[in-house]
């Protein structure tokens, strides 16, 4: 019923009417919104240097001096962690935006071409076989460690969840009569693909991409957590904890704020997430 | 399970480096790198050392750790036991726990019960493992003394010792993989309970217990699938979780190999958790044919 009666209205005005029957995507946009303000005025905000060691002030409770206390060098953690919003953005916007173009491009070539579907499956079958994680893991063993290289670690094991959907997807459509229809007027394949096919992909692809930048921006704090991601003293949420881990009876703080932060920032983005496949897909609206 | 063969097995040799060149030392001349080379069969042609790698896999030969001289197949042996533990407790608190909410969720669906339900497991979703892990140990194990804060002990230690240092780990890595199985429960259960055949028992005044029972054999299949490709976030969350609270299972083996570079540790670690991963999935298609008789035919 709604969908009947929202369906002569703009686009703007259904995206407003949705936010009002989703207030937990207000609230996830909100948070993300501030998060990129925070992240972005980073060196204002901080106050401090959070490279900055300081041996006198080692492992303070929070006080008006260090919102969050310091760390076990002496670190401001409120300055480090303000910092370290810059780099958990960065990584999920990044391998987001990566991934769901490298996967889209291999998931049309598979789902268009038959030839290389079998090829590409099964590689993205096998890759597919090793926990996420772990293969991140691997392959900063291979990689030298960093922001870009930590990038790369995640991006590989998110793409053949990319490709699996857009061949689904592309598979469906390919069978549809305007498709067929394209073809059968010699329209050339490229341009199908490109036109009739790719913008049918784009809301599934919205709703998969927040989930994984979600699912990257815990990836990179797990990998800089178990010490082979991004360099110790760079502030990232992942390594502010690794630096409080020795510490849990004594500085709980040091553990504790990044990772608010860091459940704050996903459970924003995984909101963002159940909105937006709500919005464009209200069929899916009561699964999972 | 060849991709994954093919795919680790290039992984060590995109690595940087040289591993004669590492092993022979500084002082070593290029006749002596050369000579290690040689001995390790890295003369030969790619094609042939994979080969020679895949048969020795294949005979359950993983080669030689490099940083510390022990064969591959025994290390993982020696840190099967804590991994092991962590996942077949988690597994089992999880769908003991989570099965029964995603019910009631889905019973009651709309009610405030369904909307705390759903919100947790929103929550439980996007909160790290380690974060829960370190605030369950900060609560129950500083500040109650209530429990170990880390370690491992095996089961010759004594049972109680036992649950004790595993109960934590377990809990907050569950914590995550019960929010996937609630939520997948209740969304089949609502499927299944939409069904005529539901109208029908309930309009015969079946007992409500049964017409559940009716629902859930329904929607088993895909609750049990979510359990199969839930294993792979588990065996992640692993690694965390033997990290947070200091237990030496397979986890800790692969970050403290990585550090090291220590490759053939690596592939070890990624084969046999990928055959797992491979092998329980096995198992989930062919429990399709119990939970739904159809498929036999």
């Amino acid at each position: 019923m709604q969908t009947l009666a929202t369906g002569s209205m703009s686009r703007g005005k259904k995206i407003g009417i949705t936010l009002r029957r989703q207030p937990t995507m207000y609230f996830g946009i909100a948070v993300l919104a501030i998060l990129a303000l925070v992240a972005i005025f980073a060196p204002l905000l901080a106050g401090m240097n959070p490279l900055e060691i300081n041996p006198l002030a080692r492992m303070k409770p929070p006080s008006a001096e260090h919102f969050f206390g310091t760390d076990a060098l002496g670190r401001d953690v409120f300055a480090r962690v303000v910092w370290g919003a810059r780099v958990s953005l960065v990584v999920g916007v990044a391998v987001a935006v990566a991934s769901v173009v490298l996967g889209v491009l291999i998931g049309m070539l598979a789902g268009y071409f038959s030839k290389l579907d079998m090829l590409i499956m099964r590689i993205m079958d096998g890759l597919m076989a090793i926990p996420n994680i772990l293969l991140a893991i691997a392959l900063m063993a291979v990689l030298k460690g960093g922001l870009s290289t930590v990038i790369i670690a995640i991006i590989i094991p998110e793409v053949p969840r990319v490709v699996r959907l857009v061949r689904a997807l592309v598979l469906s459509i390919r069978h549809q009569p305007y498709v067929e229809a394209a073809h059968a007027v010699g329209t050339r394949t490229h341009k199908i693909l490109a036109m009739h096919i790719l913008p049918n992909l784009f809301a599934p692809l919205m709703v998969q991409a927040t989930f994984i930048a979600a699912s990257a921006i815990i990836l990179e704090a797990v990998l800089s957590f178990l010490g082979v991601g991004i360099p110790p003293q760079t502030p990232s949420w992942g390594n502010i904890m690794a630096d409080g881990r020795n510490f849990l009876s004594i500085a709980f703080h040091i553990i504790l704020f990044p990772g608010l932060f860091l459940a704050m920032t996903v459970l924003a983005v995984n909101m963002l997430g159940d909105g937006l496949r709500d919005m464009l897909d209200p069929k899916l609206a009561n699964k999972i | 399970m060849v991709v994954v063969a093919v795919f680790v097995f290039l992984l060590a040799h995109m690595s940087p480096g040289d591993p004669a060149a590492v092993l022979a030392g500084d002082n070593a001349t290029v006749e002596d790198v050369e000579k290690i080379r040689a001995s390790m069969g890295l003369d030969k042609p790619l094609i042939e050392q994979f080969l020679i790698w895949g048969g020795n896999v294949l005979q359950g030969d993983l080669g030689m750790s490099t940083s510390t001289n022990v064969p591959v197949l025994k290390l993982i042996h020696q840190r099967m036991g804590p991994t092991l533990s962590i996942a077949l407790f988690t597994i089992l608190l999880a769908v003991l726990l989570a099965v029964p909410l995603g019910i009631v969720a889905a019973w009651k669906a709309g009610s405030l019960t369904d909307r705390l339900i759903m919100l947790g497991s929103v929550l439980a979703f996007s909160i790290p493992v380690f974060l829960i892990g370190y605030g369950l140990a900060y609560v129950f194990s500083v500040k109650m003394s209530l429990l170990p804060v880390q370690g491992y002990k095996p089961m010759s230690a004594g049972i109680g010792l036992y649950f004790k240092h595993l109960l934590l780990p377990c809990v907050s890595l569950g914590l995550v993989y019960m929010a996937l199985l609630t939520r997948m429960t209740r969304a089949t259960m609502l499927e299944a309970l939409g069904e005529d055949y539901i109208r029908t028992a309930r309009a015969k005044g079946l007992d409500s217990r049964l017409v559940i029972w009716h629902a859930l054999k329904n929607a088993a299949n895909p609750i049990v699938t979510t359990v199969g490709v839930g294993i792979a976030m588990l065996i992640g969350g692993v690694v965390v979780t033997e990290t947070v609270f200091a237990i030496p299972g397979l986890g800790r083996l692969t970050v403290d190999a990585v550090l090291r570079h220590d490759y053939p540790v690596i592939q070890g670690v990624l084969l046999i958790a990928s055959a797992i991963y491979v092998l329980i999935n096995l198992l989930v298609d062919l429990s399709y044919r119990i939970f739904d008789p159809r498929m036999d035919r």
